[in-house]
C-alpha cells in the first residue's frame, strides 16, 4: 500500500530537477529529502544539523564528504557552479552519499527548495 | 543492548589533512556493526569527529581510544600538541585560534569543543601548555 506521506516529501529526483542539477554520485534517487540545510560551515552542520538531511554547500573538499557521512546526511549538493575533484567523488561513490552539483547559487537553490517543499505540505 | 564488549585504539596524525575523518567513519562503522543504537552512533561518531579534527589542525599527533561496554561508549582522545592555555576560553563558543587554511576547510569557527560537550554525557578536559590535550567523553546507551 502507497504511504500517504510520500506524496509530501520531495526525492532526490526532483531536486536534480528543480536545480538543473548534474548528478555526480547515486544510483537511487527515489531517497526521500526530510529535511534540507544550507551552510558553508561544516562545524555548523556538525553542530546542528538533523539526520538525514540533504546539504546545500558552496565548500569543496573531501571533509563536506566525512561530515556527511558523520551526520547522516542524505546528500550533499554543491552550488555555484563548484566542481568536487574526482577523489572526493570516489570517496562519495565508496561511502554511498548522493552528490550533485547546480551552477545556481545557494540563495537560487535553496529558495527554489524551500518553495517546492511549502506547495506539496 | 546484546553485543560484547569492544576496544580499540587509533592513531591520528597531525596536519595529515587528506585523511582527516577516516578514524571517526572507521568508529562509526564499527558502532554500527555492533548493533549500536542509531541516535548513540551519530553522537559518539560527531565528538569524535570534533576531537580528530582537533588532532589533525592543533596537535602533532594523538590517539582515541574507543571502549564499548553494554551500557555505554567511551572515547579516551589524547594528543601530543602545543595545550590550550585557557581551557575555559576555549570552552566559548566562537572562541579560536584557527588559521585560514583551517577556516577554508569549512572548521575553526570555536564550535568544536562545545560541541563534543553538548554531544556528550560526561566531558572532561585537561591540558598542558607545550605537552598536549587530553580528553575524556562517556555517551550512555540507556
Amino acid at each position: 500500500m502507497a504511504n500517504p506521506a510520500s506524496s509530501k516529501s520531495l526525492t532526490l529526483a526532483d531536486v536534480r530537477d528543480l536545480l538543473e542539477a548534474e548528478v555526480l554520485n547515486g544510483n537511487d534517487l527515489s531517497i526521500k529529502v526530510e529535511t534540507i540545510g544550507a551552510a558553508d560551515l561544516l562545524s555548523d552542520v556538525l553542530a546542528t544539523s538533523k539526520p538525514g538531511t540533504l546539504l546545500l554547500t558552496g565548500l569543496v573538499s573531501a571533509q563536506v564528504i566525512r561530515t556527511a557521512i558523520i551526520t547522516d546526511l542524505c546528500g550533499v549538493v554543491f552550488v555555484r557552479g563548484k566542481r568536487p575533484t574526482e577523489d572526493i567523488i570516489s570517496l562519495a561513490r565508496e561511502s554511498n552519499i548522493p552528490v550533485l552539483a547546480t551552477k545556481l547559487r545557494m540563495f537560487e537553490a535553496a529558495g527554489r527548495l524551500y518553495k517546492a517543499i511549502s506547495e506539496i505540505q | 543492548m546484546n553485543h560484547e564488549a569492544f576496544e580499540s585504539l587509533y592513531r591520528v596524525l597531525g596536519r595529515d589533512f587528506s585523511n582527516a575523518g577516516k578514524v571517526s567513519t572507521s568508529i562509526k562503522d564499527t558502532l554500527k556493526r555492533l548493533g549500536i543504537n542509531p541516535a548513540v552512533v551519530r553522537r559518539v561518531a560527531i565528538v569524535s569527529y570534533e576531537a580528530e579534527m582537533n588532532i589533525v589542525m592543533y596537535a602533532y599527533r594523538g590517539t582515541v581510544l574507543l571502549k564499548v561496554t553494554q551500557d555505554e561508549v567511551t572515547l579516551q582522545v589524547e594528543d601530543e600538541g602545543p595545550g590550550i592555555p585557557d581551557i575555559e576560553l576555549a570552552m566559548q563558543e566562537g572562541f579560536s585560534t584557527a588559521t585560514p587554511e583551517m577556516r577554508e576547510m569549512g572548521f575553526g569557527a570555536g564550535m568544536g569543543l562545545p560541541n563534543i560537550k553538548k554531544n556528550s554525557d560526561e566531558f572532561e578536559i585537561k591540558s598542558e601548555v607545550g605537552r598536549g590535550t587530553r580528553l575524556f567523553i562517556r555517551i550512555r546507551q540507556v
